[in-house]
């Protein structure tokens, strides 16, 4: 009885397109699709910083080294803001962190992309986080209140990535021929990826349409992909690149642009963990993890030491021995 | 801008190459540290010692002609300045802690000083970078008295640490004859000592450490005698720009 | 009864982050995040959540330490301001028109 009235409750919030929060009733489906969403997303940002972070010790000027770190350091915020929301959902983020150092969880298969140049510093910008923030604009007003705040912090933080990903393009172009070769080569393997960033085409995506039902999700994959094309194109004109797909062209009759063929079987390969550097990303947070661990432990047993202990000037207290009173 | 003359630009040098090595230290880590929150605070460290040496290179270059990239990117070894201590490997997060409490604090006391440089130049940058390595100060303090009252796994690693780190602590304050020329202007690094002993042994007290004896490194960075680890630093840092001569990024 | 996801479990504890974005304002709860102590707490929030000069004040708060009202009986423990318009300014409608009131 009480559960209908509460179910009842949850779905006239979502109908007047008010938000729910924390504490609210919530059917198990919408808490668990969230919970993998947000800490998926999480952990996107998280891996994210690797392929970025190889690049902090040799970025090509001082300028744009400041800017890598700032973005970097954006990126483990992000994550961190977004674990912050998961955790309301009543998953803890040592769960989530085990979940994903264990292979568990997914994160944005892009990352299992190798970087290996520097263009692609500049095609991660402009492609990648391009991809993103069309994804994630939408989520901004996503039902579910912690993750829509969230979204709303990291969007906003996130507009100078694109931008500075575009402005490395924009100086490769208009740099040497080396300099112009590397920014052609990185978007040709940055471009197709990029697009199936937004998911598989709608008629193969099988969770869409709950969570366009829960208003976690308010645009199909295929509408978001078609949106970010339709920027693509005239920002590559400006650039002076091409964009790797022979079948690009504007359609006169639909005012949109037919795509080329995705090759969803590369996509489910490195969905599936396939990708050519995901073992490696995945090692590299284990490490990272494990390495910290006893740092981890000893501010928690200093903190527990501290809290023990009685108000007196620490710097007089004799702490070794206080463990045993 | 005003132009430094050949001496202040040495000085400069002296102090971006410092902060820049240290920088570039801290940048291998993020991604690696302990805990995310600790990804952000190293990163901002990182962001404030790079902003530091890009503000002293850019005036070092104004003696020469020269922008921060060309000092950072196209100087070899010997014509960088930085001392031993900052061209430390990171190690575990023991050491990376024991070399920013210890530069952290000599920055501080540096900064503190170099406020009243008849430079209005330098004063200008020290008076910025003083209120950014209190902070790094003290945040290696916090981490500093974490680790050593900590866990026994930690606080043997932090007394290792101190002691790998200690013998670098020297050469900071080892003056060079062209200091002389600088009255007034630089801070002199011998008169620093005091102050960053007065700072850091309470510290080290609270965290139950001892100051270290042993040995002290032999040091030569201000005069281009550098320790292994520059080579491998520089050759990472300065790759791509060096394959690519002349061009913008 | 605490905040959502706090869990006993974690080696770090949970703490909310509040923010005064600038003088003459509150304190704004903005997120969460993860320190062994109240003094790594504060420093990790200033630097995650003002690093774009957000903030000229910062508090944390233990998540534990957080009681919030029993969300079961949500709708009885906000029933009473309801039907009480005599609270706000626009139940005086008969002055209406009248100055400076």
């Amino acid at each position: 009885m009480t559960a209908s009235v509460e179910e009842q409750q949850f779905t006239d919030l979502i109908a007047a397109d008010s938000r729910i929060e924390p504490r609210d009733w919530m059917p198990d489906a919408y808490r668990k699709t969230l919970v993998r969403q947000i800490s998926q997303h999480a952990h996107s940002e998280i891996i994210g910083m690797q392929p970025e972070s190889n690049w902090i010790t040799r970025a090509p000027s001082l300028k744009r080294k400041a800017i890598l770190i700032a973005k970097v350091q954006d990126e483990a915020g992000h994550g961190l803001y977004l674990y912050s929301a998961a955790q309301t959902l009543g998953t803890s983020r040592d769960e989530m962190t085990d979940a994903l150092i264990a292979g568990r969880a997914r994160y944005s298969s892009i990352f299992n992309y190798p970087a290996p140049s520097w263009a692609d510093i500049g095609s991660i910008g402009w492609l990648v986080d391009g991809a993103a923030i069309c994804n994630q604009v939408p989520l901004c007003r996503a039902s579910y209140g912690p993750y829509g705040r969230a979204m709303v912090r990291i969007c906003k933080e996130e507009s100078f990535h694109q931008r500075q990903g575009f402005e490395i393009l924009l100086e490769l172009m208009q740099g040497t021929a080396a300099q112009r070769e590397m920014a052609q080569e990185s978007v040709n393997r940055w471009y197709w990826p990029a697009l199936m960033m937004f998911g598989p085409p709608d008629d193969d995506s099988p969770n869409s349409a709950q969570s366009m039902k829960w208003k976690i999700k308010r645009h199909s994959n295929d509408e978001l992909r078609q949106r970010f094309v339709n920027m693509l194109v005239p920002q590559a004109a400006v650039l002076g690149v091409t964009l790797p797909d022979p079948d690009l062209r504007f359609n006169e009759a639909t005012q949109l642009y037919d795509l080329g063929e995705i090759d969803w079987t590369e996509f489910h390969e490195v969905l599936a963990g396939r990708g050519p550097a995901n073992a490696q990303r995945l090692q590299r947070r284990r490490d990272a993890h494990d390495d910290g661990r006893w740092v981890r432990e000893a501010a928690a047993a200093y903190a527990h030491k501290m809290a023990a202990k009685p108000a007196t000037d620490t710097a007089d207290a004799d702490v070794p021995n206080e463990a045993a009173s | 801008m005003s132009v430094a003359s050949a001496d202040v630009a040495e000085y400069a040098t002296w102090l971006g190459d410092d902060s820049l090595i240290l920088a570039q230290r801290l940048g291998e880590l993020i991604s690696r540290a302990p805990e995310l929150e600790e990804d952000v605070a190293l990163g901002n460290i990182a962001l404030d010692l790079l902003g530091h040496a890009r503000s002293l290179l850019q005036y070092a270059g104004t003696a020469t002609a020269q922008n921060e990239d060309d000092l950072a990117y196209w100087r070899t070894e010997p014509d960088f300045r930085s001392a031993h201590l900052m061209e430390q490997p990171n190690g575990d997060f023991a050491h990376v802690i024991a070399r920013q409490l210890v530069s952290a604090h000599y920055l501080y006391e540096l900064y503190a000083r170099l406020q009243a440089s008849a430079d209005l130049t330098l004063a200008a940058i020290a008076a910025k970078a003083v209120k950014e390595v209190n902070y790094h100060r003290d945040h290696a303090a916090q981490w500093t008295l974490r680790l050593a009252l900590g866990t026994d796994e930690s606080r043997r690693r932090m007394v290792a640490a101190l002691s790998d780190v200690w013998p670098y602590v020297d050469e900071l304050f080892r003056d060079e004859p062209f200091i002389d020329r600088l009255d007034g202007i630089a801070a002199r690094p011998s008169t620093l000592r005091t102050a960053f002993d007065a700072a850091i042994e309470p510290v080290l007290a609270e965290a139950d450490l001892a100051v270290p004896r042993g040995f002290t490194a032999a040091g030569g960075g201000r005069r281009g005698v550098h320790s292994e680890h520059l080579a491998f630093v520089l050759a990472e840092m300065q790759v791509l720009t060096r394959a690519h001569p002349g061009a913008k990024w | 009864m605490t905040t959502p996801g706090e869990s006993a479990s974690e080696t770090w504890p949970l703490w909310e982050v509040f923010v005064r974005p600038g003088r003459g304002l509150s304190h704004v709860h903005v997120g969460s995040l993860h320190a062994p102590d109240e003094a790594l707490a504060v420093r990790n929030a200033r630097d995650l959540y003002t690093r774009r000069s957000e903030g000229v004040s910062v508090w944390v708060v233990p998540a534990a330490a957080i009681t919030t009202s029993d969300p079961d009986a949500k709708g009885a423990f906000f029933e009473s301001p309801a039907g009480k318009d005599y609270r706000h300014a626009s139940h005086y409608s008969a002055s209406n028109g009248v100055k400076h009131l």
